[in-house]
């Protein structure tokens, strides 16, 4: 059994109980604080009530219920990161609970419970070092101190590596989609700690929990829990007993090791904050917020599916990413040819986009691109093979699909008297085509559009060409 | 003339009328000060300096006629546990000594908005823990009215000041009587505002559901200038008030006909000092004289109010003092052999042992498995207490008892033994976990030394605290 919690920033301007920025990616260290997030004495906080709104519309995007009152709660530990030694975060009384999410295993859906959406504010950075003499010491930057952070608990129903993959992927694009966090893993904007517990078949109780933690990507939260449940597994198979604690994860190695065991477990102490009175949370303010939700990846997926007829796997690809989405979208309101824009995007877009490793925002392709080159191939001033020509073309310049067709030549030749000098050239160098043509062989005909193509560097209508060859061997 | 024994309101006037200016009212509380401080050691820091430019800058406001506010040029003092951007701020704690805020109070920038003239930052009890400024990790403070006693605490250097005239007013902060006790001890007048009244942002935080800003003054009526002066919302306090602020000056009325004032019996009970309860007896006599309804009523909990108080102040404060670590700003310990070794050395050098004792009280109780045990109950008995206060307001517009049970006691009598120390608040610290406002003024003498009643109002109450203070002063 697996669950996640997912620590997300939220893109709010200043920081969770200040008004210090919270973009402070390009600051100096220790340029973007105040009394209140380096914990000086008598600081006081004041809420974010923008990051509060933020975490209500993740929450409700998760199907979660928003309770009326909400509090914070300091949760105490000593740690050189945590300026106050305790963080602002909350307890008993989370902003949300009880939600789900739905991820797609072998195109059946699977919901994976949410147990709460919480807040709390996020610790300075720790920058390790060594000084001439080879001794280790560390710095603090307080820039990232208390900006807002979101805490996304899931149940633990997640099953397998893949699972918690899939509910990641899944997670983040309704935080990009929903516009509260970048949900960018390398850069510590969206963080994954797991928790695991194993039970051989048959066994009536679950294992220890054992906390896995520093997964810097997806592809380490996968390589993690395969590594930790194997690990697991072994331990019970060779009848050792599991033991509760908290385990880091290694790259390098590709292993998990012990941190933390539970002895060294920490007493957080938690009690509520007295700096800040409990939240009341109203209806009308839920509403609001509920008012401002887009259309969720899951809603535009069924709907794409049963208003244009995409299939599972097309709507699936095409309510990837917020950005994808609309490039479908706007695509599909200057070229409503649902079938082939899907293609296209799907096929020849989303190859293009891999190769070069970039995001649909950051294409040269505009959406009024590949409607104009749908509309180029339809009305046959290009084939659909020239059409990827034209398409890479435009990926790579930005250039207008007409532009390109018309500055390299690449318009299709479908006049019958152009093609008929053509496939008479075709015909009288290659007689023994025509003799096994006759002969009933009717690849030869194929051979012969072939090189017809061939001769006009594939810009012949092959439709035409195709019909004026049989008119000229049948005669 | 000696100017330093002028009250707020006479220095207003003879400033306004240019018979003084603020830079003889200012050079003459500072030469006391250097007369009679290194026998009362009122102060941690003097900033003669800092106090005489500002005198100046008053002064040249006045020479122009410019209109200024009742506290302009008026020398006043701020507990050291109150943040003064660029002037030394210690709580009296060596984890503090050298620690200088980069940032204002609010109250110490609403002081500054009106150009009142900060003289010093006055000695407390470490952290604000304690009721007999001992507790201060450099020196005690003596009771101006007996040198062989305390002051009270833990603005014991606040009110010091005030009573031994070497401080026009001063700032304390009270979170189980810290303004009252003292005044009470000295003879002076200490308001405990309702709670989120006056802006914490910038008192160094002892257990902040309790901690309060409050003004020691002379009299009365300077208690309600200093008010005028502090009182409000303030946005970067989440526990502030919004509701607007009266000018508190208005309830300077000695009138208080027909005003209700419950007299709590719990507040007379056994260990109260003769003396004590015969002075407040008889201020109690005097409201009846001046025409008060005065009835007895009863205030239950009362009872468990201390070992609440004692759980929920050293609780907060275990967390509101994790800050102090050596790593950031303040005392840092210079002989660690690793992470966890300078945590422990820092704070084991760094604070005095009252603080420590608080510290591990307040750990124990928010500890897993103790926490519903002492922490929630004690929060239970909070409502309780508050409830008390709540019943007895249907009944009364005030309540009235002893300030403390007893009067200042000799430096030295009751450091070996912190629970009697603890019973010196038993009167006081009611009022900090119910929130509401508590006025303690001078009632009387025992042998000399000064008696405090204590009146207890309604949250946001002053204005009728005030008048019955000032009632009662104007008819001494």
């Amino acid at each position: 059994m697996i669950g996640l919690e997912v620590h997300a920033q939220l893109l709010t301007e200043s920081k969770m109980f200040c008004r210090c920025s919270a973009q402070y990616a390009d600051a100096p260290p220790n340029s973007v604080v105040c009394p209140v997030d380096l914990g000086l004495p008598g600081a006081l906080p004041v809420i974010n009530r923008k990051a509060v709104e933020y975490t209500i519309m993740t929450a409700l995007a998760l199907n979660c219920a928003i309770p009326d009152f909400s509090r914070f709660d300091r949760k105490n530990y000593f740690y050189p990161d945590l300026p106050k030694n305790y963080q602002i975060s909350q307890y008993d009384l989370p902003l949300s609970h009880d939600g789900h999410l739905t991820i797609e295993l072998d195109g059946q859906p699977r919901r994976i419970g949410v147990r709460r959406v919480h807040l709390e504010e996020d610790t300075a950075k720790l920058l390790h070092r060594t000084d001439a003499a080879g001794r280790p010491y560390s710095l603090v930057d307080f820039n990232r101190s208390g900006t807002p952070l979101m805490e996304i608990v899931s149940e633990p129903d997640i099953r397998t590596p893949e699972e918690a993959r899939l509910y990641l992927v899944k997670l983040r694009n309704i935080l990009r989609w929903i516009g509260v966090s970048t949900g960018n893993m390398e850069e510590g904007s969206f963080r994954c700690d797991a928790n695991v517990s194993i039970r051989p078949k048959g066994a009536e109780e679950l294992g220890a929990k054992v906390e896995v933690k520093n997964m810097n990507s997806f592809r380490a939260v996968y390589r993690a829990l395969e590594y930790e449940i194997a690990r697991q597994t072994e331990v019970l198979n060779k009848g050792g007993r599991i033991e509760q604690e908290t385990r880091g994860w290694t790259e390098e190695r590709g292993v998990t090791v012990s941190q933390r065991s539970k002895e060294h477990a920490h007493d957080y102490r938690y009690f509520p904050e007295p700096d800040l009175p409990p939240l009341v949370i109203g209806r009308e303010w839920v509403k609001e917020i509920e008012d401002t939700l887009p259309e969720l990846p899951d809603a535009k997926r069924d709907r794409l599916m049963a208003q244009f007829g995409l299939s599972l796997y097309e709507a699936n690809l095409l309510t990837g990413s917020k950005g994808i989405a609309e490039f479908f979208e706007k695509t599909m309101a200057l070229n409503p040819n649902a079938r082939a824009v899907a293609n296209w995007m799907v096929g020849e877009l989303f190859r293009l986009l891999n190769a070069s490793g970039i995001e649909i925002e950051q294409s040269r392709v505009t959406p009024g691109h590949l409607a104009e080159l749908l509309r180029l191939i339809d009305q046959g001033t290009i084939s659909a093979s020239i059409g990827k020509t034209v398409l890479e073309e435009a990926f790579g310049t930005g250039q207008q699909p007409g532009q390109i067709v018309q500055e390299r030549g690449l318009s299709q030749i479908s006049g019958v008297d152009e093609l008929g000098n053509i496939v008479d050239q075709i015909l009288a160098a290659n007689p023994q085509a025509i003799a096994d043509y006759k002969a009933g062989k009717a690849p030869a005909l194929g051979f012969l559009v072939g090189q017809v193509m061939k001769a006009t560097r594939g810009k012949a209508n092959p439709g035409v060409v195709n019909q004026i060859l049989k008119e000229k061997l049948e005669n | 003339m000696e100017l330093y024994k002028l009250t707020v309101h006479e220095a207003h006037e003879l400033l306004t009328k240019k018979q003084i200016t603020s830079v003889e009212l200012t050079r003459s509380v500072l030469e006391r000060i250097a007369q009679v401080d290194p026998t009362i050691r009122a102060y941690i820091t003097v900033t003669p300096d800092l106090a005489l430019e500002q005198a100046q800058r008053v002064d040249e406001k006045l020479a122009k006629g410019e209109r200024v506010s009742p506290l302009a040029g008026i020398p006043i003092a701020v507990k050291d546990n109150i943040c003064t951007k660029g002037v030394r701020t210690t709580c009296a704690s060596r984890i503090l000594e050298n620690f200088v805020p980069p940032y204002d109070a609010t109250v110490a920038r609403q002081l500054r908005a009106l150009d009142a003239v900060i003289v010093g930052k006055t000695n407390l009890d470490e952290f604000a823990m304690g009721s007999s400024t001992e507790n201060s990790a450099f020196f005690p403070t003596r009771n101006p009215r007996d040198v062989e006693r305390v002051p009270g605490g833990s603005s014991g250097g606040s009110a010091a000041a005030v009573a031994a005239d070497i401080a026009i007013a001063a700032l304390g902060s009270d979170t189980g009587g810290s303004v009252r006790l003292p005044a009470s001890f000295c003879g002076v007048v200490g308001l405990k505002p309702t709670y989120g009244r006056v802006s914490r942002y910038g008192l160094v935080a002892f257990a902040s559901s309790l901690d309060q800003i409050g003004p020691l003054t002379k009299d009365i009526a300077d208690c309600a200038l200093v008010m005028n002066g502090i009182a409000g919302y303030d946005r970067m306090d989440s526990t502030s008030l919004p509701e607007p602020v009266p000018d508190y000056t208005k309830a300077l009325v000695p009138d208080v006909r027909g005003l209700r004032v419950g007299v709590p019996r719990e507040y007379f009970v056994a260990g109260i000092e003769p003396g004590v309860e015969k002075a407040v007896r008889g201020a109690i006599d005097r409201l009846v004289a001046l025409g008060a309804q005065v009835g007895e009523t009863s205030m239950p909990h009362t009872k468990y109010a201390l070992a609440a108080y004692y759980i929920i102040a050293p609780a907060e404060a275990s967390t509101n003092l994790a800050r102090y670590d050596g790593i950031k700003y303040g005392f840092s310990t210079r002989d660690a052999t690793d992470m966890l070794d300078g945590y422990f050395k820092t704070r084991q050098q760094g604070f005095g042992p009252e603080v420590k004792r608080r510290i591990m009280l307040g750990t124990y109780a928010l500890s897993a498995g103790y926490y519903d045990a002492y922490y929630l109950k004690a929060e239970k008995v909070r409502t309780l207490i508050k409830h008390d206060f709540d019943e007895a307001f249907q009944k009364f517009d005030v309540l009235v008892a002893p300030t403390a049970p007893t009067v200042a006691f000799k430096i030295g009598e009751r450091m070996a033994n912190p629970m009697a120390m603890y019973l010196t608040d038993i009167f006081t610290l009611t009022a900090n976990p119910a929130g509401v406002p508590a006025l303690a003024l001078p009632c009387g003498q025992v042998e000399g030394l000064p008696v405090g009643l204590q009146i207890f109002g309604k949250p946001l109450g002053e204005e009728t605290l005030l008048r019955v203070g000032y009632a009662l002063e104007q008819a001494h």
